[in-house]
């Protein structure tokens, strides 16, 4: 029923602020491996993701090909990553939300209920707005799965994956499930667990300043974050009532103003005019805020959620590296299984120096894209909304001088 | 009106008396007279000074009448005098010799003026004097010969002006043509100023005219007193004016301030309004004609009692406050308290007068402007008025609010250029009652107050000092000054002393009933009820598709309306949300600066954070800007549907009211066969005075539902110039606020952008 195309509505968002560069991430794009996602088809209640790659990389049949995959196989590929020990190391890109277009569709529906009680122009109106919201939603979404794929493709490691190969290439249904109650409820008592654990971990004092400072620094900023886009999104949605709001006031107007055709109706159609333009700007203002500030701040909450379970993981592995010399320890002094403690301890140790190793670079690395991405996404929010200011007052200057001479 | 009517109507019937038998006899000879004698007299101006010269015999030469006359009519237009004596020639044919057809000369006037006769005539079943006739065709060959270029004037006028608006003017010329002759002295005593004349003329006129004939028999010993009193009238305002035009002045001023109201109001709207339509004729006419009859009025309280003591039942309200034998000076002392408001129209009156004439004209200009251009009112009207400074007084539930209302205007009719008095709100409804009960029954449409509100009120009264309450005293304020500035923008209601009391008085007694939750709440509660559901039970069968068309009109901007101020309403809610988020929005940025460790990023984000926190402000602005600017306006707009639509409510009253004297005379009438069947003359005598008291009911009637149409008709013009223009001017403000928000926003995102580039 609801099929919507990528490319519908061409007007809803420019070429410049559309797609998945919206909050670009990455330091460096490699020209060996680049992945996009080049169509997505919205169906009852899924959402058909076309992931297109274009790679060198000897592992691929093709240079170029696609697939078309859904949200639970990037689910999948992320939770691989996630449980591969290997990458323990490695901030895990953050998996994509779920698409919700529940509280869109049930808008919808309701609209289609309330068509006899209001005037063709009021149903257009608030069918376009739908619809326009819907797209924008659908949008986001293929955007926030492509920032997930091309953060992989970027990563030194991750893209290497053979997971991610297969979820790039094989263009079957990978049959993957959602997961079932029983692993969900597994999942929540692992989650109880590891925040339990991780309160545990985190009063342990590291060692190391580096880390001490970047545990501190995460856990203040991923809830400062989380405060700032909640208060974004809530920010927007308003700008977006505002918007609507104004969108049926120049509809209102314009049945006052085809009333009759008097001075003043006449007035009132230009008057509906300038606001059906303005509110097309403001709701442009609060989608290209919501792309480069709410969408920016949700990707680096999840983001430094990654971040927040690396530091975890390396604290979880330095409390077993001491235990393991406790072990060795005790185990010394009875001496008894001594070398199986010396082994376990060795192997905690490189498991710990190797998380280490790779979580100090990829902490900095971690930085220098927040902040990369937070120059380029406020540039581009500032440069939006002058751009938009300036057509606003434009608009009202031009509308003002044209009342005015009709006065 | 209405209540003080029936009494008035009584004795006028008696009063009328007097002229009809004036004209039917005695006057009759003066018209060959006057023919005769005078036949070079050029000025057929003023026919009725001519009557009266010959009538009398006076000493004073007509020729030096016409010349003062003359010499007047040099100063105001040419025009106006000349339509005036033929209208005088046709009245006098209409009411006197009932056999006009022939007049073919006089086509439009002389038509309709019979018209009006004979139907006048049919309803009092009395047939005239063939005599009568015969000097009235007489006199009506001498007028046509000398009144030839100025006739042909009027017709010509009568016909562009009929043109346009057929019925109306029809109707309206009509009438006081005809009253204004046969009881050319009785509205003499009036000194009314034109719109007065106008006014008494429709109310009453007919009255007049069709009364006499029925009892001339036996009021026959009442002749010679008129006759006499008649010509007295007539002859000294000849000299009158001549001699002492200024005297004049004084008198027509002192017309009854209650008189001068009403008149001011009913005549107003009719001169304003239609601008090439019968009220313009009116006002000329009325201009012209009225200073013939003032000249009599100079006299007449001294030479006849019984003439003012007519003119005080016939003008019931108008004269109460003249004693018989008023003299001037009595008058006078009426002036000071007596508005030189009413300036505009008793000058307008004393037009001849010399003095006065300048004035006169200026005042004309003005009206002419109204009637062209309403835009130059706030010219004319030149005041303004503020509320300011809103005040809680009190403690608990017995607290209130009190406004400083600040009137500022050189208008000569306030004591002072600026003064200052405090008003509490319920003054302000009152003020709306008194002005609603007395000019909506005449179809004014009056502008309403904002409404009481108990929850917005009582929390001014708990005191929370939260935003709420004090947005909720802002825009009553805000309502409150604009509903001064409809009312004192109103050409009439300026005119009102109540309106005058209020911006002016110190101490004004306490406005009664205007509490929402007592008694006299109630009674208006129940009030209102049964007057829905009597206009539910009214069936009208509108003739006028005009009234239709904008019935329609209103009651359809009414709903746009009223759907507009909700999405307005709702902007303002989620703009004031939007204000608080982005507040939020500000302070969590502002936190995730101080988290963040990347220096000029810290920085950025905490320049981001105080942009938002400006935009706060903008948007929050921008909320005021929308409530002030466009919900407001509507929610005045909507009141103001309401009053319009009242005005349509009392014009279907009177409408209903004229319907049912009618149905009450049909029954009256159907008796009096049945009487007459049955033979029963003590009966049948009783029935026919109650037929004609029904009879003069009923175009009484009919003429106040004319005139309270033509009012509504014009007040809905003016309501509606008033409406545009008062959009245009809003919306278009509303917009440079939303222009100048626009351009505070570039300025601080161009502020920022500089430091979004600085991240590194």
């Amino acid at each position: 029923m609801m099929q919507e195309g990528l490319d519908d509505g061409p007007d809803f968002l420019s070429e410049e602020d559309r797609g998945p560069r919206a909050v670009n991430v990455d330091l460096q794009t490699d020209a060996t491996l680049q992945v996009d996602i080049s169509d997505a088809l919205s169906e009852r209640d899924k959402v058909k993701f076309t992931v297109h790659t274009k790679s060198t990389l000897p592992n691929f049949k093709q240079n170029e090909f696609s697939v078309v995959r859904q949200h639970e196989e990037f689910i999948w590929l992320h939770d691989s990553f996630v449980e591969n020990e290997e990458y323990a190391g490695y901030i895990i890109p953050p998996a994509p939300p779920r698409p919700d277009f529940d509280a869109s569709r049930e808008k919808l529906q309701k609209l289609g209920e309330g068509e006899g009680s209001m005037t063709k122009e009021e149903f257009t109106k608030m069918k376009q707005e739908l619809e326009a919201e819907y797209l924008a939603i659908f949008k986001k979404t293929v955007a926030m799965h492509e920032v997930f794929l091309c953060r992989v493709a970027a990563h030194p490691v991750l893209r290497k994956d053979l997971n991610f190969h297969v979820f790039l290439e094989y263009n079957q249904d990978l049959s993957v499930r959602g997961k079932n109650k029983k692993e969900k409820l597994e999942d929540f008592f692992k989650n109880v667990v590891k925040s339990a654990d991780g309160v545990l971990v985190a009063g342990v004092k590291d060692v190391d300043d580096f880390f001490e400072h970047e545990k501190t620094f995460l856990l203040e900023y991923h809830n400062r974050v989380k405060d700032a886009s909640a208060k974004s999104d809530r920010m927007i949605r308003s700008h977006k009532n505002a918007a609507d709001d104004i969108n049926r006031i120049a509809s209102s107007l314009y049945t006052l103003g085809t009333q009759d055709s008097t001075d003043l109706c006449k007035f009132f159609l230009k008057v509906s005019e300038l606001f059906e333009k303005t509110r097309k700007i403001e709701s442009r203002v609060a989608a290209d805020e919501d792309l480069k500030l709410a969408d920016l701040l949700k990707y680096y909450l999840r983001e430094s959620q990654a971040a927040k379970d690396l530091l975890y993981r390396r604290s979880r592995a330095l409390v077993d590296y001491e235990n393991a010399n406790k072990a060795l320890d005790k185990a010394r002094a009875k001496n008894r299984d001594v070398l199986q403690a010396e082994t376990s301890q060795q192997l905690c140790c490189h498991k710990f120096e190797k998380i280490s190793e790779s979580a100090k670079q990829e902490l900095i690395d971690f930085k220098t894209r927040r902040v990369a991405a937070f120059r380029k996404n406020l540039v581009e929010l500032a440069e939006l909304e002058l751009k938009h200011a300036k057509g606003n007052l434009q608009l009202l200057q031009s509308c003002l001088v044209v009342l005015k001479g009709n006065t | 009106m209405d209540t003080t009517l029936p009494p008035a109507s009584q004795p006028s019937d008696v009063l009328m008396e007097p002229p009809s038998d004036l004209m039917n006899d005695p006057l009759i000879e003066p018209f060959s007279s006057l023919t005769e004698n005078k036949p070079t007299s050029k000025i057929v101006s003023e026919p009725s000074d001519d009557f009266v010269d010959l009538t009398n015999n006076l000493a004073d030469s007509p020729e030096d009448a016409a010349e003062s006359v003359l010499a007047d009519v040099a100063i105001d237009t040419t025009e106006i005098p000349l339509d005036e004596p033929s209208d005088d020639f046709v009245d006098i044919f209409g009411g006197e010799t009932e056999a006009p057809r022939e007049e073919v000369v006089i086509a439009n006037v002389t038509v309709k003026a019979a018209a009006a006769a004979d139907k006048s005539e049919v309803t009092s079943d009395v047939t005239d004097p063939p005599g009568d006739l015969k000097t009235g065709s007489d006199f009506e060959q001498e007028a046509n010969e000398t009144a030839t270029d100025s006739i042909i004037d009027l017709s010509d006028d009568l016909l562009s002006s009929n043109a346009q608006k057929p019925p109306l003017a029809s109707d309206q010329f009509v009438d006081p043509l005809v009253d204004f002759l046969s009881d050319a002295p009785p509205a003499a005593d009036a000194k009314i100023p034109s719109r007065a004349t106008v006014d008494l003329f429709e109310d009453e006129g007919n009255d007049l005219f069709t009364e006499p004939r029925q009892t001339k028999s036996a009021k026959q010993q009442q002749k010679s007193l008129f006759g006499e009193a008649d010509e007295d009238l007539f002859g000294e305002p000849l000299g009158a004016t001549t001699k002492k035009p200024v005297i004049k002045e004084p008198k027509g001023k002192p017309v009854p301030t209650k008189a001068a109201r009403d008149v001011s109001n009913m005549g107003g709207p009719l001169q304003d309004g239609y601008t090439a339509e019968p009220a313009d004729i009116f006002s000329e006419e009325a201009v012209t004609t009225v200073p013939s009859i003032k000249k009599t009025s100079a006299v007449n309280s001294k030479t006849n009692g019984v003439h003012s003591e007519e003119d005080t039942d016939i003008f019931a309200e108008a004269t109460v406050e003249l004693s018989l034998d008023s003299p001037q000076e009595e008058r006078k002392k009426g002036v000071p308290a007596v508005p030189s408001a009413s300036a505009p129209s008793v000058s307008a009156a004393t037009s001849l007068a010399k003095p006065q004439s300048a004035s006169l004209e200026e005042l004309d200009d003005d009206e002419e402007e109204e009637e062209e251009e309403e835009e130059e009112q706030e010219d004319k009207f030149d005041i303004s008025i503020s509320v300011k400074d809103p005040e809680k007084i009190g403690d608990g539930m017995n607290a209130y609010m009190a406004y400083k209302v600040t009137t500022q205007t050189p208008l000569p009719m306030f004591r002072n250029k600026t003064f200052t008095v405090r008003r509490r709100f319920s003054d302000f409804l009152g003020l709306y009652e008194k002005l609603s009960e007395k000019h909506g029954p005449n179809g004014f449409i009056v502008p309403p107050p904002p409404e009481k509100s108990i929850l917005g009120m009582t929390k001014v009264k708990v005191g929370k000092e939260d935003s709420s309450s004090a947005d909720f005293v802002e825009r009553r304020r805000a309502a409150l000054e604009r509903y001064l500035q409809r009312i004192v923008h109103h050409p009439s209601l300026l005119q009102d002393p109540d309106v005058r009391e209020f911006l002016e008085r110190e101490e004004l007694p306490r406005a009664v009933g205007t509490q929402a939750l007592s008694g006299a709440g109630f009674l208006k509660m129940i009030n209102k009820a049964t007057d829905a559901v009597s206009k539910m039970t009214i069936k009208m069968n509108e003739s006028d598709v005009w009234f239709e068309e904008k019935l329609q009109e209103v009651e359809s901007a009414d709903q746009q309306f009223r759907k507009l101020h909700v999405l307005v309403e709702s902007l303002v809610v989620h703009r004031k949300e939007l204000s608080l988020n982005t507040a939020s929005f500000a302070k969590s940025t502002a936190m995730l600066g101080s988290a963040e460790d990347n220096t000029a990023l810290s920085r950025a984000l905490s320049q981001l954070a105080e942009v938002e926190d400006k935009m706060e402000q903008l948007h929050q602005d921008q909320a005021t800007n929308d409530t002030f600017n466009f919900a407001e306006l509507i929610a005045d707009y909507i009141r103001l549907l309401g009053s319009v639509r009242g005005s349509f409510d009392h014009r279907m009253k009177a409408w209903q009211r004229w319907q049912d004297a009618q149905a009450a005379l049909q029954k009256k009438r159907e008796t009096e066969a049945k009487l007459l069947w049955a033979n029963k003359p003590d009966k049948l005598q009783l029935v026919k005075e109650e037929i004609a008291e029904w009879e003069v009911k009923v175009t009484q009637y009919e003429r106040d539902f004319d005139r309270v149409t033509a009012t509504v008709r014009k007040e809905v013009v003016r309501f509606d110039k008033e409406k545009a223009r008062n959009f245009k001017r809003e919306i278009i403000n509303y917009l440079e606020c939303l222009l100048q928000s626009q351009q505070q926003l570039i300025k601080y995102w161009e502020a920022f952008l500089p430091e979004a580039k600085a991240i590194a």
